[in-house]
């Protein structure tokens, strides 16, 4: 571990070391993303009602709740994807690193950089392996191949599809299995160096084996990056996250240590949820 | 609705009877082979007129009277350094190179005028416009195919020509270039109508994920729908070549018919289609002439028929690169 470090730039190693002070102190590190009396509306509709909750640097924020609780609306409000979407109003406020991207003259496009997403629905490029995660990089403005070819062989090393995939970049993504399409998409995203990044049941699709690995993916990459992971699976929260929000009818319920919230939840409803009485 | 209390209590059981014995199924049989009788018809009509036109332009390769006037040969090569296509003078001529390069150069024009209008209207319909706009202009584009080419023909004839020669002062007024683009008008409604379905029929998954990337509209436009649309665009495209090189009331109207063989746009030229729709009405059944416009045909479909081949298995080979071996 040590050694490694020579090989980054200073700047880098200094950012890296406080990151992972950060994470082996008890203390809770700064905060990364944070929405204000968000409310979230579909025409007339109510999906998501003043929500308020930090997230925090280098951890794993798990989102559950019942189906329409309004925690994947939620989720695609932090990398303003509900721009796509006709009709939709933010009231509110979401910061990234203070700066609330929100703001009349915030462009959406650069918000989306920062903060990627990964979806239920594995859904890589009908392109090549290779050209799946180069995507982010070629459109932000990068040209230099062999940046490029760096770049991509580290994302898809990340998310553990390197050794799978080296010898067939050129086939199409849409030739891999069900996993590793999801892997891909995971890859995909990290390509472009997200400082947060966002996932939407990203293993509901998979099979228990490629479950696991996108699990053990998602706790990996951690010291990288903050997490933020909507599931219907609440072992799984409690697997890979350190804090979980409980989503009901549109409200933040109650959000709190994961280790907490499943053992000694403050609320009736998280308590109903989680003991499997509704959801 | 009816009152729950006034519904019988022994309603009549709806339940299919409970042998499985095959009983005699007379009427299902009967409509799948009228069904089956109509497709092999059409089929059937299809055969028939290719076997009539080969039959028609076998003499050309088998007949002795014919071989005096003409041979296979003799349609290719030159004749005193000419290559003219003169059937009816006192010594026949009957050199198709000018025809099938006047064919190709009309063709090609249309498709450089056409391609890239017709899919760049198809991306702006299907990846810029509103709904609204959309579901005015997708019908209005289309209903543009229903115009009859003989309409197109004279509307080149007269008002294209005209316009070609005021921009770029043509010697001749009807010429490879009027006919081209009449010819681009004619397809541009089938390329633009195959390419927005192709464009539409890209998932929405991909848009999604190209957004979450960080993509603008443009770039998803550009980088991630067109390649998906690739296949389709490719298929549209062959589509509208086998439109152009099969019109005829355009170009007999409007390229002025002179068999020439040179590339230059502003020359007159003379297409396969309008050879065989000129001189077949006049022609004596069974001389050299009849059997050489027959070959011609045969030439006409056995290229056509050649493109669309070949553009279905490039079609096939780029939906196959792109989505895998699955």
């Amino acid at each position: 571990m040590s050694q490694s470090f020579h090989r980054l730039l200073p700047e880098e190693a200094h950012s890296a070391l406080v990151r992972i002070a950060a994470l082996k102190s008890d203390g809770p590190t700064p905060v990364k993303m944070q929405a204000k009396g968000l409310t979230v509306s579909y025409s007339a509709k109510e999906a998501v009602k003043d929500v308020t909750i930090d997230v925090h640097e280098n951890e794993v924020l798990a989102l559950i709740g019942p189906s329409g609780c309004g925690k994947s609306t939620f989720l695609r409000v932090l990398n303003r994807m509900n721009d796509t979407i006709d009709g939709v109003t933010v009231k509110g406020s979401v910061t990234l690193d203070g700066q609330d991207i929100y703001a009349p003259n915030v462009d959406a496009v650069l918000v989306r950089r920062r903060v990627g997403m990964v979806f239920q629905r594995s859904n890589p490029f009908p392109k090549s392996i290779f050209e799946n995660v180069a995507y982010g990089l070629r459109i932000a403005g990068i040209r230099e191949g062999g940046l490029i070819a760096q770049r991509v062989e580290r994302a898809l090393r990340q998310a553990a599809l390197w050794d799978e995939v080296k010898d067939r970049l050129t086939e199409s993504g849409l030739s891999l299995s069900g996993g590793q399409q999801q892997r891909l998409c995971i890859a995909r995203a990290l390509a472009v160096e997200p400082e947060v990044l966002l996932m939407d049941e990203p293993a509901s699709a998979l099979d228990p084996i490629a479950t696991a690995k996108v699990e053990d993916l998602v706790a990996e990459l951690r010291s990288d990056l903050t997490i933020v992971i909507v599931t219907h699976n609440m072992q799984q929260a409690a697997r890979v996250s350190q804090k979980t929000g409980f989503f009901y009818m549109g409200k933040l319920v109650e959000v709190g240590d994961t280790t907490t919230l499943f053992t000694r939840p403050k609320e009736r409803a998280t308590e109903d949820y989680i003991t499997g009485r509704f959801g | 609705m009816q009152d729950v209390a006034t519904i019988p209590r022994e309603i009549e059981s709806t339940r299919p009877s409970r042998s499985l014995v095959a009983k005699g199924r007379i009427v299902e049989r009967l409509v799948e082979g009228l069904i089956k009788l109509v497709a092999l018809v059409s089929i059937a009509a299809v055969l028939l007129i290719l076997l009539f036109v080969g039959k028609e332009a076998l003499p050309v390769l088998t007949s002795a009277i014919v071989q005096k006037e003409v041979t296979l040969g003799g349609m290719f090569a030159s004749r005193e350094g000419l290559f003219s296509w003169q059937p009816v003078s006192d010594i026949p001529k009957y050199n198709i190179l000018p025809l099938l390069v006047g064919s190709v150069k009309v063709t090609l024009i249309a498709l450089v005028f056409a391609v890239p209008l017709s899919v760049s209207a198809a991306l702006y319909v299907s990846e810029m416009a509103g709904k609204r706009t959309r579901e005015l202009l997708k019908p209005a584009i289309e209903l543009l195919a229903g115009v009859p080419s003989v309409v197109i023909g004279f509307f080149a004839l007269v008002v294209l020509s005209s316009w070609v020669q005021a921009a770029f002062g043509t010697e001749h007024r009807l010429n490879a270039l009027v006919a081209g683009l009449g010819l681009a008008f004619a397809i541009c409604p089938i390329v633009f109508s195959v390419s927005e379905d192709a464009l539409r029929a890209v998932p929405g998954s991909y848009r999604t994920a190209a957004t979450a990337l960080g993509s603008s509209r443009s770039q998803t436009t550009l980088r991630v729908i067109l390649p998906a649309a690739g296949p389709g665009i490719a298929a549209a495209i062959v589509l509208g070549f086998g439109r152009a090189i099969g019109e005829t009331m355009i170009v007999v109207l409007a390229s002025g018919n002179a068999a020439l063989l040179d590339g230059s746009l502003d020359h007159s030229a003379r297409t396969i289609t309008a050879t065989i729709a000129q001189e077949l009405g006049e022609v004596v059944v069974g001389s050299p002439h009849y059997h050489v416009l027959f070959f011609l045909g045969a030439l006409l479909f056995v290229s056509t028929f050649a493109v669309n081949f070949f553009g279905e298995r490039m079609v096939h080979g780029m939906r196959a690169k792109l989505g895998g071996s699955r």
